[in-house]
């Protein structure tokens, strides 16, 4: 089980927590094309490596928050609030 | 009060007015004031005043358990300020557990640190007992109140009572 550390709460165990998919993906304007509409909705990176994620603290604050987590080792290296830049840790692994 | 394993208690609390309050820094200053609270309580903490009490569940809610029937006095302070005040009284159901094994049978349905220096008289916070969502109010070194949405209150007794029957046999071995 994931430790996930909420900004609001503390750490806490993955089953209080849903996943929210890619983070820092901005919702287009209406008059786009219906590729661009496409992209949005599915086309993701998969990232092997440091990925930017939503979480929300769904049986907790109730919050949403951005989580920067290795999908090669599942270990997490930042916790950030929405709206917040992605913070810089490099290329870690 | 039902003993449900040596000398810790379980029982159901009595109807309350419960209300939430969604909004930002100055809703909840305002809540706090109307309730004779210097402040809002910090993340995670609950705090009484001659108003009623209020339980920090997130940066931008509170739970409000008035101390009387009615809410105007709140209504009225809040009535410039952007927020949303809805009760939910008859959302929840409230259970009071009690006694020295009280931390250890919670422990047996959620994740959560229990002891005293990591959950601390006065904490509050949601999280999961078993499978429901629920509230968790330390009101003492030995005493929770514990609320959960009313269709899981039957889940949740159960669940509560056989986490304390297994205690109750494994002090009956030793
Ligand atoms: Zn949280």
């Amino acid at each position: 089980m994931l430790l996930i550390d909420c900004p609001y709460c503390g750490p806490r165990a993955e089953i209080e927590f849903a996943y929210g998919g890619e983070a820092h993906i901005a919702r287009p304007a209406a008059d786009v094309s219906e590729e661009e509409w496409e992209a949005f909705l599915y086309l993701r990176d998969n990232t092997k490596g440091v990925l930017a994620e939503r979480w929300r603290h769904a049986h907790g604050c109730g919050r949403f928050f951005n989580a920067l987590r290795d999908t090669r080792t599942d270990r997490f290296h930042a916790f950030y609030e929405i709206g917040t830049p992605r913070p810089d840790v490099g290329d870690a692994a | 009060m039902i003993e449900i394993a040596e000398g810790c208690a379980l029982a159901g609390l009595p109807p309350m007015v419960r209300l939430v309050l969604q909004g930002r820094a100055a809703a909840l200053e305002a809540a706090a004031a109307s309730l004779g609270l210097e402040a809002p309580p910090p993340m995670l903490r609950a705090v009484s005043g001659a108003g009623g009490t209020a339980l920090r569940l997130g940066p931008f809610e509170l739970l409000v358990l008035p101390a009387s029937e009615g809410w105007a006095g709140l209504d009225a302070a809040l009535a410039t300020v952007p927020h949303s005040l809805v009760e939910v009284s008859d959302r929840n159901v409230g259970f009071v557990l009690e006694g020295a094994r009280a931390a250890d049978i919670l422990a047996g349905l959620c994740p959560l640190d229990f002891a005293l220096s990591s959950f601390p008289v006065g904490m509050v916070t949601r999280t999961l007992l078993d499978k429901a969502g629920a509230m968790i109010w330390r009101t003492g070194a030995q005493a929770f109140h514990i609320e959960v949405w009313r269709s899981f209150g039957p889940y949740v007794e159960g669940q509560l009572r056989e986490v304390a029957r297994g205690i109750s046999f494994s002090l009956l071995a030793v």
